[in-house]
């Protein structure tokens, strides 16, 4: 017993954690800051094709997303690529209603830096990638950005 | 003041900031948007007229058919040549009279406000009155055509960066000055055009 004793005296005590909190809390603003919520959960099956020349989009905020793919439910939607649009399935028609209503959610000041992003799986026939870019012609949303995966070579 | 409130007990701050912390960590996608972008042409205007003709050694024709197959300038071609392809047509190095013209900016009738500016940094250089003319299939894959813009993208930037190694010493990339981005801009414009797509492959 006196020899158990004798050895706690001598440790020097737990070390503080009061600081714990402050480093959490700077980790935790740290994700607060970068972290982007993602908006929508996709319905069609996407792996964007590759490419060395890719740029990167300059603001995240100003970019509308079209998603056009295999849907992931084949016995409920067929296999065929479709177009979604935020949260929902759609035509072709639909795409100038969506983009007057992304622009009207959008500052005056920063409408002419919309850009469409086209997030097209890369299995997909060019027939309705061409549909959907006569549809935004016709709507004036004439940025663009062919979503791609970089690679360094090809 | 009659007493001073007791001090709260603060050991579980560090557990609420935990909880936070975690749930940012499990929402938080870190991923950049990236691909190539591009401007669609406007919107036809019908009561315009159309624009003057194109002379054919300045068209750099690029068909793509519904078996994902090539036919650069009338010949059959393949992705691995494409990008030297349209690089010759758009420098063209030894005056070949098939391929671009390259007016230099003192031969050429009126210039531009951008053109000026170009001028005014680069010199007196050959720009090329080159357009290279995309057209697809309704049946080709989209894989395939990112291919091809890719490659076609990827020789545009390789004349930037040539002329502006020999400009100014640095990559295009890594230019800093935007004067110096837009006269190279302007002096080797990305000229793409794409034509309707056709219907042949029928899917």
């Amino acid at each position: 017993m006196a020899k158990f004793r004798k050895k706690k005296s001598n440790s020097s005590g737990a070390i503080s954690t009061a600081s714990l909190p402050d480093i959490i809390f700077m980790l935790l603003f740290f994700f607060m800051v970068t972290t982007q919520m993602k908006e929508n959960s996709l319905f069609v099956k996407i792996s964007v094709p590759q490419a060395t020349e890719v740029q990167k989009m300059e603001k995240k905020s100003l970019t509308s997303f079209i998603y056009i793919g295999r849907p992931h439910q084949v016995a409920v939607y067929g296999t065929e690529p479709r177009i979604q649009l935020n949260d929902a399935f759609a035509n072709v028609s639909d795409i100038a209603e969506f983009v007057a209503s992304e622009r009207e959610a959008k500052n005056e000041a920063d409408r002419p830096f919309i850009t469409t992003s086209l997030k097209i799986d890369q299995e997909t026939r060019m027939g309705i990638v061409t549909d959907v870019k006569q549809e935004l012609r016709k709507a004036n949303a004439l940025k663009i950005n062919y979503s791609a995966r970089w690679v360094e070579k090809i | 003041m009659a007493r001073s409130s007791p001090e709260i007990n603060a050991g579980s701050m560090a557990d609420i900031a935990f909880l936070l912390l975690i749930f940012f960590l499990v929402t938080t996608t870190m991923d950049v948007d990236k691909g190539l972008q591009r401007m669609l042409p406007p919107p036809v205007d019908p009561n315009q007229p159309p624009p003057p003709p194109i002379k054919e050694r300045n068209v750099f024709p690029v068909l793509i058919n519904s078996q994902d197959m090539l036919m650069i300038k009338g010949k059959p071609g393949s992705i691995q040549t494409l990008r030297q392809q349209a690089k010759d047509f758009l420098t063209n190095p030894d005056n070949d009279p098939n391929l671009s013209e390259q007016p230099l900016f003192s031969e050429r009738l009126s210039l531009t406000e951008s053109e000026e500016k170009a001028f005014k940094i680069l010199g007196d250089i050959r720009v090329s009155r080159g357009v290279i003319s995309l057209q697809n299939d309704r049946g080709t894959s989209y894989n395939m055509y990112i291919k091809v813009q890719n490659e076609l993208a990827a020789a545009i930037s390789e004349i930037r960066d040539d002329l502006s190694m020999q400009k100014f010493g640095i990559k295009f990339t890594q230019l800093k000055n935007d004067e110096q981005l837009d006269a190279i801009r302007t002096a080797v414009p990305m000229r793409i055009s794409e034509a309707e797509p056709k219907d042949v492959g029928g899917k």
